[in-house]
């Protein structure tokens, strides 16, 4: 059972790679931005994964009192709670942009506002 | 795992962003299982929320189809399967999961579950930890999302502006050169 108790980590790391993958690899901006999500989960995933403990509860005290009861690890889950947070606030923030970019350009592709950018040049030059 | 692939190969936006709404809320029931509640819960209403809705008002006010390429994607394929060995190679030294041995369970980890009950007198650690131990990290959590809206409401605000102007719908700084014609709005030097 031992090559079974890194399949968490296997997840995480294949979860990642998804991300990472449509992040550098895709055009499209929204894309990118789902990618950029997919990466964070996976991050938590590998958080909350390390705070787990064979048998343990959710970390509430439960109302009997709490003898013999094991808790998994509640400071991963404290620092995911902030992360999802402000990841929330990040894909704000870039989905906001891209709504800018698309008025500016008309695209939402990094190519074609690429191809802009240059025409711009060539005739900025030209003048 | 099967979604993740689904969004990455999926071309139509729309599919893409309501899968990724369904993976945030298998994530979140992934969550549970592995005992965090609190953790679960936010996923589920932030990331598959939240996060959805505002991707799909991006969508609305941009297009919902991606062009497909054909140009080849195999360095970034490279690239990743490097980091991904890589990662994996580091995962392996990693304590096995469930291991109440593990070195996170050993530090400040024990004093949290033994005391925080009695010290702070929440029977939430995670609230307790959170609101009260590390009270100064969700000080600067508060930053950063005011931080992020106030640049949302920049970015946005200045479009609404331009909106209510018919006269110059194009772009604000297209105001300073009335010489230039509508197209030239689209190009960037105008548009910085």
């Amino acid at each position: 059972m031992a090559w079974l108790g890194h399949f968490n980590y296997w997840i995480f790391v294949f979860l990642m790679m998804a991300g990472f993958y449509t992040v550098i690899a895709r055009g499209n901006l929204i894309k990118k931005i789902v990618g950029l999500n997919i990466f964070q989960t996976s991050v938590f995933l590998l958080y909350i994964t390390m705070g787990k403990v064979a048998g343990g509860t959710a970390p509430i005290v439960p109302e009997g009192g709490s003898e013999g009861v094991v808790y998994s690890n509640p400071i991963p889950h404290v620092l995911i709670l902030t992360a999802i947070v402000v990841g929330v606030a990040t894909t704000a923030l870039g989905l906001a942009l891209i709504v800018r970019i698309n008025e500016a350009y008309g695209t939402i592709e990094e190519d074609e506002i690429q191809d802009i950018e240059e025409s711009g040049d060539k005739k900025e030059r030209a003048t | 795992m099967v979604i993740a692939v689904a969004i990455v190969r999926m071309h139509n936006l729309f599919a893409a962003v309501m899968l990724s709404g369904i993976y945030s809320l298998l994530m979140a029931s992934i969550f549970v299982i592995l005992d965090a509640v609190d953790v679960a819960f936010t996923e589920a209403a932030v990331g598959a929320g939240i996060s959805t809705v505002l991707m799909l008002g991006t969508l609305s006010l941009t297009t919902s189809r991606e062009k497909i390429h054909v140009r080849p994607s195999i360095i970034p394929l490279i690239v990743v399967i490097a980091t991904g060995g890589m990662l994996l190679y580091g995962a392996s030294g990693m304590p096995e999961f469930n291991n109440p041995d593990a070195p996170i369970h050993q530090h400040v980890a024990p004093r949290y579950i033994n005391v925080s009950p009695v010290e702070v007198g929440v029977p939430n650690m995670v609230t307790s930890v959170l609101a009260s131990y590390r009270g100064y990290d969700t000080l600067g959590e508060l930053t950063v999302i005011f931080t992020a809206g106030v640049g949302v409401m920049l970015l946005l605000g200045r479009r609404r502006r331009v909106k209510k102007d018919p006269v110059a719908s194009s772009d604000n700084t297209a105001k300073n050169d009335p010489d230039a014609p509508e197209k030239n709005a689209a190009t960037p030097e105008v548009s910085t």
